[in-house]
């Protein structure tokens, strides 16, 4: 089983983004199970998604406590909320943000982790770019993709194609393509700088 | 057709396929996804002949629920907590007058203080009022038990509550298989009342009864609930032929075969005792499961026989009797020779983990539990509270 958190504010799809992912999962003949920390959500406020992956029918009900990924989409909250709670040394992150993890003040935590499964990606610039709108949760599916191998990139893709239509669904699916290009380039460029 | 959809979704299109020709509803969380997805697709005439009804409260919920129900047209409703509470004194006019109403309670607690996430105080309050209660442990299931309960309501003559943890299973986006509206219609044939409100044929129901005959009313309902309990397995049996999957039913039970301990549960919290439940097995613990799927009519000799020779049971319950303890445990001590641990847990939304589980379930298995125990009490949040008010 591989479970995900994600971390972000209400209004920025959160939600949405577990939902998304679970869907792309499903599409590659996975199980999966997505659900919200269940609240009074309001605007700008803290939210949490859930989700969890396996190739087994899932049973369980609880909260993630010990996610295998954590994915940041408001890089506002990281000395807000623990949001590294339960994350294992083999864990992945994710953070949605164009600066350094060492600007971020990240890089301490960071550096527990091992390097090939830590990541940013600037998936708000991305979203504006490709969609106009800073709606990053869609687009960092395309990095989790790259990054994780827990879906597939073209599952992502359709799993967006189901959910949006016309300029929204195209302007998602352009910047997932380019934040799943990033984050195997960088992973590419990574590997071979170890093997070099 | 295998979808990944929210629970509520897959709820409202499953009572969709069943072809209710009223719908009537207040929302209040956590129902109110299902109402929204049944009156979109009522007003997008995708569910047709149906009339969505909005009205000013749960209580005229229930009370245009009833008069739609007498006059022959199948009714269908939801709600939670308060609103449940709210509608109390036409849910026993429902039951009493024999009207086969559907609803969802999408479980949740009651206030004070106002809290409005998951735990089964709702449903467990009108526990005497007459209706059938099934509840479900997954998505699938609640959608399979909604499609179950318009031919048991219409069987029987009796009022059906699927009960589905609010939250948890609501708003949780699983893999879920809706069937197709041929499967359904072939399953659950177009209602014929047995009596009916028709202004050519005027008739009274519900008269007065007076001492007279009014124990024999009760009596006869009490009969009803028990034919219920070969109703429901009987339902439950055509739908496995019917769909080629188990859902429903009276009790569910998991590796109880030989076991000494076994965990009674109801609903979505099944899922995540039977995962500890597959681990302490695999450490050689003798522990297994006992789902309680209908929890009105209580099924006594299927609790009787899956309980039979077991050394402990472990009572886990999601409602407080307050000054007395566990509800379900004082039915299962009718079916059951000894004395059960009654563990109150996931009150309000706590959410109830694996890690509390283990913990708790050795401490059944070493016999060290106190025969009430609240689980993950904050001890000395209670202790510091007791102290100053003395």
């Amino acid at each position: 089983m591989f479970e995900i958190r994600i971390h972000g504010r209400g209004g920025q799809g959160v939600v949405t983004t577990a939902e998304l992912l679970s869907v792309a999962a499903f599409i590659n003949d996975r199980e999966a199970q997505a659900f919200p920390t269940f609240g009074s959500e309001r605007t700008g406020a803290p939210v949490v998604g859930f989700c969890r992956i396996d190739d087994r029918p899932i049973r369980s009900h609880e909260p993630v406590a010990e996610p295998n990924a954590v994915i940041i989409q408001d890089a506002t909250l990281v000395h807000q909320v623990n949001v590294f709670e339960g994350l294992g040394a083999n864990g992945y992150l994710l953070v949605n943000t164009s600066w350094s993890l060492a600007e971020l003040k990240l890089d301490s935590f960071a550096g527990r982790l091992r390097p090939e499964r830590v990541m940013v990606v600037p998936a708000t610039e991305l979203a504006l770019t490709h969609l106009g709108r800073p709606l990053p949760g869609a687009v960092l599916l395309g990095a989790f993709a790259a990054l994780t191998g827990q879906v597939r990139l073209d599952s992502v893709v359709a799993a967006i194609g189901k959910r949006f239509s016309g300029p929204v669904a195209a302007g998602n699916i352009a910047a997932v393509r380019e934040a799943y290009a990033m984050v195997r380039d960088q992973l590419q460029e990574g590997s071979r700088a170890q093997a070099g | 057709m295998l979808k990944q959809v929210e629970g509520s979704r897959g709820v409202a299109e499953a009572v969709a396929r069943c072809r209710p020709e009223v719908i009537c509803a207040y929302p209040i969380s956590p129902q109110t996804h299902i109402v929204e997805a049944l009156s979109g697709l009522v007003a997008a005439g995708e569910l047709t002949p149906c009339e969505f009804v909005n009205v000013e409260s749960e209580f005229a919920a229930m009370s245009v629920a009833i008069g739609a129900s007498a006059t022959g047209a199948r009714a269908y409703t939801a709600t939670a907590s308060q609103g449940l509470l709210y509608m109390a004194e036409a849910l026993y006019n429902a039951s009493g007058l024999g009207l086969p109403i559907v609803m969802t309670v999408a479980n949740r607690a009651i206030g004070a203080p106002i809290n409005i996430w998951n735990d089964h105080s709702d449903a467990m309050s009108q526990r005497d009022s007459g209706w059938i209660q099934l509840y479900a442990e997954s998505n699938q299931e609640a959608l399979d038990l909604h499609i179950q309960a318009f031919r048991i309501a219409e069987e029987l003559s009796l009022p059906v509550m699927v009960c589905m943890d609010g939250f948890i299973l609501t708003h949780a986006v699983e893999r879920i298989d809706i069937p197709g509206q041929d499967a359904v219609d072939a399953f659950v044939p177009p209602y014929e009342p047995r009596q009916l409100l028709d202004p050519g044929e005027p008739v009274s129901i519900g008269a007065m009864v007076g001492p007279d005959a009014f124990t024999e009313v009760r009596y006869l309902a009490h009969c009803k609930h028990l034919r219920a309990l070969e109703v429901i397995p009987q339902v439950a049996k055509e739908f496995a032929a019917a769909f080629g999957r188990e859902s429903g039913g009276l009790v569910g039970d998991y590796r109880c075969a030989d076991a000494e301990t076994v965990v009674v549960a109801l609903g979505s919290v099944l899922g995540t005792v039977k995962d500890t439940v597959d681990e302490l097995r695999d450490e050689g613990v003798s522990i297994g499961v006992l789902g309680v799927t209908s929890f009105r009519p209580f099924p006594f000799d299927a609790v009787r026989a899956a309980l039979h020779g077991v050394r402990r049971v472990v009572v886990l319950e999601r409602a407080l009797a307050v000054g007395m303890g566990g509800i379900v445990a004082a039915d299962i001590r009718t079916a059951w020779a000894g004395e059960p641990y009654t563990v109150i847990a996931g009150l309000g939304g706590r959410p109830v983990t694996k890690k509390s589980l283990r913990t708790l379930f050795a401490d059944a298995v070493g016999d060290r539990l106190e025969p009430l125990t609240f689980l993950d009490l904050k001890r000395d949040l209670v202790e510091r509270e007791l102290r100053r008010t003395g």
